[in-house]
């Protein structure tokens, strides 16, 4: 049990993603920053769960709040390679303890920043990969889960999505409304995606999280937020950024309500990202990679154990 | 009896469902990045030995099975019941011909068997991986028929039939590999 479960080839194409990253990152005039992952506040979400310290610090699920205060201070266009932190997430494809590469640039649209995410992935599929991808699938949302579940996500009765998900996965119990689209999108729509790269966006308001909420073409109101699918396994979250402090604060404090609702620890709001929106925070839009999935994909490996040199049992 | 969570849930956990109690064979926990968490689990009903498939709601807890397996000792059957014993105890049991089930074929008196009870009554017989009965019927043996690998059904002490190679005869006591139902060897 002392020796890795990656293999050196592994270990060293690891080394050679985060030059490729960072290589980018220079040449297009991101700045490389670093935040703590010890703070005084953590994430909000309601089915994300910190682990605390004995000092009343949490360690960081993601850096996003510390970055948004850079932001708000003027930093520009900034990214970061950094550990994260998820209390009982562990899986084939969940490490408690894992690597996000974060980056925001102010004044871009979610569709430029997924632009820069897909040149940043046929770079690494190049340089890195044992596979590289050829052409990529971009979705909205509702007509991904449409086309395979028959229901839109967006106007659907509540009546008919229960009903629906229970014959489709034999679930039974009690959810809120995101939650039973959660479960037919984990348990029916990931298996059917397509192969290789794909883009969903235009997610249910209910799950903006810190993502700006506004109406598509059809004038259904939809969080402005962006997932990347490979070969189904999520692999990077983006937002067109929430800049309104009174609206984050609303937020926080319902992600508080929902929590006591579930039975979940109340959290101390980050007022100091509250501070940093209400001063001004430019218009960014924003992503979180997880590395060690990517790299998974690239290598054409099938669990993350394979990629991290010692993983949650062996840590 | 205790309740697990699902964070408790691995291989081999005894649990409640549906008034059935089953053991846990597989744990997958699927979780979108910022949502709700599942975990799909595969369990075995220990008294059908059917294979079921649950999601569960992550964090929620489910009752556990008061099951245990022990190793006993065969008695005898009376026909209904078929009788075992605790050797250090004495304690005895009686399980039902659903609980023997497909050891019915291999239960040999005196022989130790693992026996799992679910509330301190059988639910489930298994014998060892190898057991040694006698042949009560067979063709007469082919003395010197060693070499070419031909085989000839013999019936066994506990009824069951096997094939065995051609110059076994009756009387004569052979090792049979109960998974498979095959003979091996001669004892």
């Amino acid at each position: 049990m002392w020796q890795p479960t990656a293999s050196m080839d592994a270990i060293r194409a690891r080394a050679e993603m985060y030059a490729q990253v960072r290589t980018f990152f220079y040449h297009s005039k991101v700045l490389e920053v670093e935040t703590p992952l010890l703070c005084s506040t953590t994430a909000m979400d309601p089915y994300l769960d910190s682990f605390s310290v004995s000092s009343g610090r949490f360690l960081q699920t993601s850096p996003e709040f510390p970055m948004k205060r850079l932001l708000a201070s003027g930093s520009g266009p900034i990214y970061q390679i950094s550990k994260a932190f998820r209390q009982d997430e562990e899986s084939s494809r969940h490490n408690p303890e894992f690597t996000l590469l974060e980056w925001y640039q102010p004044g871009y649209s979610l569709l430029q920043l997924q632009e820069e995410l897909l040149a940043l992935l046929f770079l690494l599929g190049e340089e890195v990969g044992v596979v590289s991808w050829a052409s990529v699938t971009c979705r909205t949302y509702a007509e991904m889960f449409e086309s395979i579940v028959g229901l839109c996500p967006h106007t659907c009765t509540d009546e008919a999505l229960v009903v629906v998900a229970k014959r489709e996965t034999g679930f039974e119990g009690e959810l809120a409304r995101d939650s039973w689209l959660d479960l037919l999108m984990s348990h029916v729509v990931e298996p059917e995606m397509p192969e290789g790269l794909l883009v969903l966006t235009e997610f249910p308001a209910g799950q903006a999280a810190l993502a700006e909420i506004a109406p598509d073409e059809r004038g259904r109101n939809v969080a402005k937020r962006l997932e990347l699918y490979i070969d189904g396994v999520e692999v990077a979250n983006g937002y067109q950024e929430l800049t309104d402090g009174v609206e984050q604060k609303h937020r926080f404090e319902f992600d508080n309500k929902q929590r006591l609702a579930n039975g979940a620890v109340q959290l101390p709001i980050p007022e100091h990202l509250v501070s940093a929106l209400r001063a001004g925070m430019p218009a960014t839009s924003g992503i979180a990679v997880g590395l060690d999935r990517l790299l998974m994909k690239l290598m054409g490996k099938q669990q993350l154990s394979d990629v991290i040199c010692f993983p949650w049992g062996r840590a | 009896m205790a309740k697990y969570s699902t964070n408790d849930f691995r291989s081999g956990l005894k649990v409640m469902l549906e008034g059935e109690p089953c053991a846990i064979t597989e744990n997958e926990l699927v979780k979108p990045g910022k949502g709700q968490a599942f975990n799909r689990v595969k369990l075995r009903n220990l008294r059908t030995g059917r294979t079921w498939e649950r999601t569960f709601k992550s964090g929620e807890s489910i009752e556990g099975a008061d099951v245990m397996e022990v190793d006993l000792q065969y008695l005898y059957t009376d026909g209904e019941f078929w009788h075992f014993m605790d050797p250090n105890t004495f304690d005895q049991q009686a399980a039902d011909e659903a609980a023997v089930g497909e050891s019915i074929k291999w239960l040999k008196e005196e022989d130790i068997c693992t026996v799992t009870l679910w509330n301190d009554s059988p639910l489930a017989v298994a014998v060892a991986n190898f057991v040694c009965l006698e042949i009560t019927e067979t063709d007469p043996g082919l003395k010197g028929d060693t070499a070419n690998g031909g085989s000839k059904p013999a019936i066994l002490t506990t009824g069951a039939m096997v094939r065995v190679p051609l110059f076994l005869s009756i009387g004569e006591v052979i090792k049979i590999d109960t998974r498979t139902g095959e003979y091996v060897s001669r004892a």
